[in-house]
Formats: structure tokens, sequence, C-alpha cells
């Protein structure tokens, strides 16, 4: 396990993370994993169901604490900070972590305006004027802006779900985040629609830290520059996705990627 | 599935003219003047105005005392204090509520709201009573209509960085209140109807004035028929079918009023 962390610099780190280990109940999903996440990145997190990669990016956002009996040891800092410091405000980390979901789930009740401006009216952090510019600015962050400029007052639901996975992307972003989660953000949608969104990562990451979630090896290798792998809750193997995918050093991640499990 | 078919039948032929024999009694009595009358000792003069008034107060306070309880336990128990110890105490126990015979519940609103609170046999202590008997109906509806909130639009509210009260005030309760206001609706449907506990608690037999507060002594709808059909004349026997008529009118406008409201939310929010 000490590899990966020398396989990144010690500079640029959006996340560091030391010795997590996560329970549910008394099962435990996560076994002290360490690794650093740079910022102005797209970090991919490979391995087959249940590994605990969706765990993983939970903790980083403590999406994890919020489910009854689990719970998580270890430290995670973001820029420095320990995110599971006391005085840390889960509630403030989570709008500087944003977060997008396997489904996506635009509120039912609210048009495509209101869904993006959601995040900011449910804190009551919307500001009288600048709407519009803060409405325009997600949507055209999230390549949706175009689609969807002359529906704002039309409901969200109904867009397709492309769109729709799009724009809870753009309504993560409405909240001003540094750092953008996606937990298999592809895998309700259709080849064009997730092309769409992998196009998006690579213009995302210019401005924000991505870390995704995927169980396709595919797109690890099209969207992101550093991949880890997990298997039952262990990280086997992080380094530049090239290199995984080219020359893994350890054999279990070579059979997963040349697809012999998983 | 000819048993099934007989099954559905006849309770439903037996309830049609059970309703058929009590329009037929009550056709003669139906009329304005006794919609607007007052009772009387001549059943041709008798009207049933203070029992329609009493029984819309009744049902007007007890919402007010039991939907905002009724949801803000809801919203405790399945919200809050999920999984809880404390919170499966209370669980089981309103569970158990909601079975105790109505009379119980009237005996509890005699000996506490009427006699130690002082109440006496007013308005209040009657809409008191009748808040008690239908809060577990609205407390389990209300839980119904939360938990039918998926799990995936909360974690987005979370997600945001939203507070839970934050998530439940615009997100979760917008879309539980359809469900919610039907099971309230319905829930005061019955207290409409309930007559045991009106008893206990000492409504009226024969009020020829109208309640002028909600410290005033009060006659409802069940009771007013319940005292008519006592009665060995056949007059009164048709005042009583007439009053069972007007009953039932006003509850099925209450439900439809429910579904009312719940097509409209629904539209609204889907």
């Amino acid at each position: 396990m000490a590899a990966p962390e020398s396989e990144v610099g010690a500079t640029g780190h959006k996340f560091a993370v030391r010795e997590l280990c996560a329970w549910f109940g008394d099962k435990r999903v996560l076994h002290g994993i360490n690794l650093n996440i740079a910022a102005h990145e797209a970090t991919a997190v490979i391995g087959p169901s249940g590994c605990g990669k969706s765990t993983f990016i939970r903790c980083l956002n403590r999406m994890h604490e919020l489910v009854t009996s689990a719970r998580m040891e270890g430290t995670i800092r973001l820029d420095g900070a320990d995110v599971y410091d006391g005085r840390i405000d889960p509630v403030l980390l989570r709008r500087r972590v944003g977060m997008v979901f396997q489904k996506p789930n635009p509120f039912p009740s609210m048009s495509v305006r209101e869904n993006v401006l959601a995040g900011l009216r449910l804190t009551r952090s919307l500001p009288e004027d600048g709407k519009d510019e803060i409405l325009e600015q997600a949507l055209s962050r999230a390549a949706l802006w175009d689609e969807v400029k002359d529906r704002l007052d039309d409901a969200g639901v109904g867009l397709s779900v492309g769109q729709q996975q799009r724009l809870c992307i753009a309504r993560a972003l409405a909240v001003n985040p540094d750092v953008l989660l996606m937990d298999e953000p592809c895998s309700a949608l259709d080849p064009i629609a997730t092309a769409k969104i992998e196009d998006l990562i690579h213009s995302l990451k210019q401005s924000y830290t991505i870390v995704i979630v995927t169980h396709s090896m595919q797109q690890a290798a099209r969207v992101s520059d550093r991949t880890a792998f997990f298997l039952s809750g262990n990280l086997i193997e992080f380094s530049a996705t090239d290199r995984i995918f080219t020359s893994p050093r350890d054999s279990r991640t070579e059979d997963y990627i040349t697809g012999k499990f998983g | 599935m000819g048993l099934c078919l007989l099954a559905v039948l006849l309770p439903l032929g037996l309830l049609l003219f059970l309703l058929g024999a009590v329009a037929s009694d009550a056709i003669a009595r139906l009329n304005l003047g006794f919609l607007l009358g007052y009772p009387s000792r001549h059943a041709d003069h008798a009207g049933i105005l203070p029992a329609l008034v009493g029984s819309a107060l009744l049902v007007l306070w007890t919402a007010i005392f039991a939907v905002p309880t009724g949801v803000g336990a809801a919203i405790y128990l399945e919200e809050y204090g999920r999984g809880g110890r404390m919170a499966s105490f209370i669980e089981i126990n309103i569970a158990n509520l909601a079975g105790v015979p109505s009379v119980i519940y009237g005996l509890l609103g005699l000996g506490v709201f009427v006699r130690a609170l002082g109440l006496g046999r007013s308005v209040l202590a009657g809409a008191a009573t009748l808040a008690l008997l239908v809060l577990p109906i609205v407390i389990l509806s209300s839980r119904e209509a939360l938990r039918s909130v998926p799990r995936s639009l909360r974690e987005a509210c979370y997600a945001l960085g939203a507070t839970r009260w934050q998530a439940i005030r615009r997100v979760v309760l917008p879309m539980a209140l359809p469900g919610i206001l039907t099971g309230s609706i319905l829930a005061l449907s019955r207290a409409m109807g309930e007559t045991a506990p009106l008893l206990v608690v000492g409504a009226l037999t024969y009020v020829t004035f109208l309640p002028d507060g909600l410290g005033a002594p009060f006659t409802a709808l069940p009771i007013q028929i319940f005292n008519w059909v006592s009665r060995p004349q056949q007059e009164f026997v048709e005042n009583a079918a007439a009053g069972i008529v007007v009953l039932l009118v006003s509850m099925l406008l209450l439900n439809a009023l429910a579904i009312v409201l719940r097509h409209r939310f629904q539209k609204r929010f889907v």
C-alpha cells in the first residue's frame, strides 16, 4: 500500500486521504485507504460492484455518515484542513464538494430554472440580483444552456435522461464548489448522452477537481488523469491512467482490466 | 372468482338497500327548513342547524389541533428519530393507540379536558378529544406520505449543502403534501362521524341555539341523529333519516375535497 502514495507528487493535492476505514454496522467496507487527489484533474475510481468505491467518495463529502449505522476512521484533508474536524460543518463542506448521483435526480416539483437554483434557494444563499447570470453560467458549464434556454420554465423531469443528468451537474455547479464527485454518473445513460458527459468532464476539470466512480474501464481511460483500482475495500493500485491501463503493477489490476473478473 | 364477485356484490347490494331505505324515509323531511331549523318537540318543525354548525366547528378545531401536531410528530419520527429507541417506542404506542376504541378516548376527554382542565362540556373539550382520537391516523398517514419521498431527493438536497430541516421544508414536505392532506381529511371525516366520545364528553342532545364560541356547549350531527332515533314517534325516525343523509353528504363532500386537493397538488408537483 505504500507504492500508490509515492506515485503522486507532494504538491497540488486537493484531497489527502490517510488510513481511511469505513463501516456499515459491523461490516467493514474500506480498509485503510491512502491516496492523494490532485487539483484540476479527473481521478477515476474503478473496481467491481461492492468494492467500496462509492463509499469512498461519499466519505469525501461526509455523505457516508448520513446512513444510520455508518461510521469511518482515518483522516481526510481538503486543502490541508481536516474534513472530519469537529469544527467543520458538514453542510458547509458539501457546498464546497458537490456530488452527482448514479440516477439523475432533479427535483420533480421544480422547473429547469428552479432546479439549477435549488441549491442556493435551499440554503437561502440566492442573491436577489444575478440569478439569471448564475443560471446561465451553471447551465453553460454543464453544456446544457443551448438545449434548454427556451424551456427554462418547463419541468426538469420533462427533459431526456441525459439532459436531466447534465441538469443535476448544473445544479451542483450553481453552488460554486471546488470539487465535483460523480458516482457512476453515466450508468443510466445511453452512449450518446454518456459521450456528452465525458466531454463535459474534460472541460470541467479546468475549473474543478473531479472524482468519478465508474464501473466502465473504458470510461475511466477516456476521462481520467489518474485511476484508483479498488478491490474488496482495499486500494490495490493508484497511478496515472495511461499507465494503469498499459502496464499495471499488480496482477489483480491486470486481471480486472483485462476482464478476467468483475 | 364467482365467490369473490359475490363477496363484493352482497355488501354493496346491502349498502345500497340501506341507503335507499334511509333516503326514502328522509325525502319528506329534506328541505331548507330542516337544514336551517332548530330542534323542536314537533317533529315536522325540528331542524338540524345547531348540530350542523356544531359538527363544522368540531371538525375545524379538531383539524387545528390534530393536523399540525400530527404532521410534526410524523416529521420527527420519520426524519429525525428514525431507528432510535425512543422513536420505535413511540411508534409501537401510536400503532396501538390507533386501535383503541373511541369510547375510551371519550373517557379520557371527560377526565382530562372536561374535568381536570376545567373546559366543561364545551366545543373545545369535544374538539380536543376528537383530535386525540384522530391523531394516530394523521401521524400514520403523514409518515407514509413522508416515506414515499425518494431517498435520492433527500440526498440531492444534502449534497447541495442543505441542512436536514432545509431539505424537509423545501423538498420533502411539498412532495408529501398531497398524501398528508388526503390522510388528514380522511381522519377528519372519521372524527365527524364519531358519536361515542362526544356522548361521554357530554355533547347535549337538545340545543336550541348555535354555539357562540369555543367554550359553548354544543351538539353534533351523530348525536342529534342518535337522539332522534331513540324517540318512539315515527316522525322523529324520519328526522333521523334526514339527519343521516345530511351527515353522509357532508362526509362525502369532505372526502371529495381530499380527492380534489390531491389531484391539484399532484398536478402542480409532478
